[in-house]
Formats: structure tokens, sequence, C-alpha cells
């Protein structure tokens, strides 16, 4: 068979915020590089988060927030995926993100924030260069 | 590729069945021998294909329908499938918006899938991801289409019973006397029936459908009205579904389908072997000879492609089970 991995991408908004111009252009901005993006809509809660990112089987997630509930629902999504044994799942955020919150969310598993003005070139940059997709069927995939 | 994964999957395991899944998508070759293994478990979920032009309402009518048969016990598979940038070969695959909140229910397993480069409305992967909801145990399986203008049935393929979404204001009579999609509808649905002209629709198709003078099958569809947001309409439309299996049960229609599918997939799988195992046993130089020779009109394509494929059957006779 002829191989054609494709980067798969989850893009959500978690909890209580109705403001998705911002990651809808990040969506459009996956599309553009080739990727595959499944966007899951407003209003998402952690379990739904994941349980979305793992039947699709995503490389990465990546959670936007404006509503200031970042360190919770971003370091519940990351926990919940851990506990069902998806942690090689990368997680990714970005919003109304303070500077202060950001090593915070970094220690909790959280690999990259993603802040207002950040080009989208530099996203889908880091994203090909962090994010790299499980040979899933090998033994070493979970 | 370890029996491990095929256990799980069998089991019901979500990440096992989506690991399968997206290695039958990329094309990853240990992906073949994991769809072997569960074959034999396969054969036994109903399939429903959900088809219609965008926007009138396929993902949402889903999601009425996944409310519908938990209520009836059964748990459910979603397949849905949305274009793939023709530009960029990325793809946003947005039908889960309307299903979402069905991703805390165990019992409701939706994956997304993108054309990449099919047409006819469906995924090359997507009977294979059927396959695996099936050897999951889901009993009813919904395969959404992306949206479809006029001809595009491959879906009746894969399904036991289709249902065509229309919605009023899309064009009038003779658009739908045109529109081979039509013709593979063994139920119409009438979505936004709340819109001017629903009723005037109903009765145009039912004239068209008693200007088709015998149907081969003895099955006349039904057309059922639906307000898909509101959730109305939807007892109904399972009700039919119910009725259409029950008819191809006592009719044998439903066995014919079936072996009609099976036949289209080994018709497919010879197909992609023979490409499969041609595109390894290609020489590029050779190739590049024959091409030459074509532009120079030393030969034609019809006999450059016969020396290629006994050649290459020569070459790769010996690997011939790596790519079947």
């Amino acid at each position: 068979m002829n191989s054609e991995t494709k980067l798969r991408v989850l893009i959500a908004k978690p909890g209580l915020d109705g403001h998705d111009r911002g990651v809808k252009v990040v969506a459009r901005g996956y599309r553009e590089a080739g990727f595959e993006v499944i966007y899951t809509g407003l209003h998402q809660t952690p379990e739904q988060i994941v349980n979305a990112a793992i039947q699709e089987d995503v490389d990465l997630v990546g959670l936007s927030c404006l509503s200031g509930a970042h360190t919770y629902l971003f370091t519940e999504v990351v926990k919940q995926l851990r506990e069902k044994g998806a942690d090689d799942i990368t997680v990714v955020g970005g919003g109304i993100i303070p500077e202060e919150d950001i090593p915070k969310l970094k220690q909790a598993g959280i690999k990259a924030i993603f802040l207002p003005g950040t080009p989208l070139d530099e996203i889908i940059k880091w994203t090909i260069e962090n994010v790299k997709p499980v040979d899933r069927l090998s033994p070493s995939g979970k | 590729m370890s029996m491990e994964i095929t256990g799980k999957i069998l089991e019901g395991n979500v990440r096992a069945a989506a690991r399968l899944m997206r290695g039958i998508e990329d094309g990853a070759p240990n992906a073949v021998e994991g769809l072997k293994s569960i074959y034999p478990h396969t054969g036994r979920a109903y399939i429903v294909g959900v088809t219609g032009a965008p926007g009138v309402g396929k993902s949402t009518l889903v999601d009425t329908l996944i409310t519908a048969f938990r209520q009836e016990n059964m748990t459910v598979g979603v397949v849905a499938i949305d274009p793939t940038s023709p530009f960029t070969g990325g793809a946003i695959l947005g039908d889960r918006i309307r299903m979402q909140k069905h991703s805390a229910d165990q019992g409701v397993f939706i994956r997304s899938l993108a054309a990449r480069g099919w047409t006819g409305g469906l995924s090359k992967a997507a009977i294979s991801m059927i396959h695996v909801m099936d050897a999951m145990s889901k009993d009813i399986i919904f395969v959404e289409t992306v949206g479809t203008g006029q001809a595009e049935i491959d879906v009746t393929q894969v399904a036991d019973t289709s249902i065509v979404i229309l919605t009023p204001g899309m064009g009038d009579a003779i658009q739908m006397m045109k529109a081979g999609i039509l013709e593979a509808a063994d139920i119409f649905v009438i979505n936004k029936a709340d819109r001017d002209g629903a009723n005037n629709l109903k009765m145009e198709l039912q004239v068209m459908l008693e200007m088709k003078a015998n149907l081969p099958s003895g099955w006349r569809p039904g057309i059922v009205l639906t307000e898909a947001i509101y959730d109305k309409g939807t007892g109904e439309l399972v009700e039919e579904i119910f009725r259409h299996r029950q008819f191809l049960i006592s009719s044998g229609g439903l066995e014919a389908r079936r072996k009609q599918r099976a036949k289209l997939e080994l018709i497919e799988a010879i197909e992609s072997s023979i490409k499969n195992y041609i595109d390894a046993g290609v020489d590029k130089d050779y190739l590049e000879k024959l091409i030459d020779d074509l532009v120079q009109r030393k030969t034609n394509p019809h006999s450059a492609a016969l020396q290629i494929i006994n050649q290459s059957i020569k070459r790769v006779k010996p690997l011939l089970h790596n790519y079947i």
C-alpha cells in the first residue's frame, strides 16, 4: 500500500467562551498547510475533547480559551489524556493568557502557548518541527 | 501488526480501533493485516448512508438519529466524510460540531474522514472504517457523505439503507428528474420542512416516484418531513429505517445488497493490489524509456502498459503476498 501520512489536528474551544474567530483562523491555517483539521465547535468539556481526540486519533490537540479559565481547562485535558493512555497526543493552547501562567501550563504538560498576534506561520512551523506521527500499529505505539 | 490490537478492537477498545483506522487511512502496510484479522467478525452491523447537498442538514439529522437509536439501546458508529482541499491537501472536518454532545457517550463512536481526492461522496477508506466499527460490535453505523450534488451515489454501494436529504427551494422537478442521486434513495427526507415549499417538494417527489412505473426492487421510498434542529420527524424517520430493513430482510434484498458489496470490495482489492505491485515493480529508467518512446510515437500507451505489467509480474511475483 502507498503510505500517505497526514497530520491530524483537533481544534477545540473548552468551557464557556463564545469567541471562535481566532481559532477558526488557526484551523484555516492548518488546512492550508495541508493538515486535516477536526473542529469540534464551542462549549466543549475536557471529557468531550479528550474522547474526540482519541476517537479521531489525532497527533495534536489545539485548545483556545479567551475566558480566563485556561489553567483548569487546559491542564484537565492533558490529565484526562494521560489517564486514558493517550499522552503521546501533543497539546497546545492559545488565547488571552497572562504571561505568568505560561510556565505553570508548560509544567502541566501543555507543550506550547501561542498568544494573540502570533503569526500563523510560526504556529505551523512549530507544529511541523515538534509533532511527528507515530507508527501507530507498531508494538511501541500504544 | 500484533494480533493484540485485533483482540482489543473486538472488545470495543476505542484507542485500538482508532489506531487501526488511522493506519488504514494512511495506507500503512501493516493495517492490511489488521483488516484481514477483523474481517471474519464483520457483517453484523446495519449500515445507513446519509447523503444530500451541502447545508441540507446531514450532520444535524445524524445527530438526532444517534439520540434516537441510543434510546433503542443500540450502539452507534458514525463515519462522517468532508472534502479535502484539492489545492493544499488539507481539510476541515466539521461534522462533529453537530454531534459533539455524544462525545461523552461510550456507546457512540464518531470518526471524521477527509475524502482525500476520492470523488463520489465517500473516501477510499470509508468501507474499511465501517468494518472496524462493525468489528467493535456497533449495532448501527451511519455513513455521512461529503455534500453531494447530482451523481455522487457511492454511498449506496456501502449502505443497507440510503437516505437522501433534500430541502425546499433547491430547484424544480426537472432538477430532480435528472439527478441520479434520487434514484439511489431508499428513504427521502425533506429537512427544514418549516420552510416554504416543503409540501410542494413532497408532491413533486411523489409524482416522480409514481412515474417510475416498475420499481425494480418492489420498494417504494417513503418521504419523511423533518426539522432536524428541533428534533421533529425523527421518530417517523427511525420507523421508516426499520420498515426498510424489514423489507430488505423479507424480500432477500439485504442478502443481494451485501453480496453486491462483497463483490465490489473484492474487485477493488484486486485493482489496488495490482496497482501497488506494479508501482513497486516498475524500474524507473525503464519507465522513462517507455515514456520517451511514447512521445516519439515508437509505441502506444496500450502496448506499453501491457509491457510494464508483464515485466512487473515477473519481477515482484516472489513478493506478491506482501501487497495483498
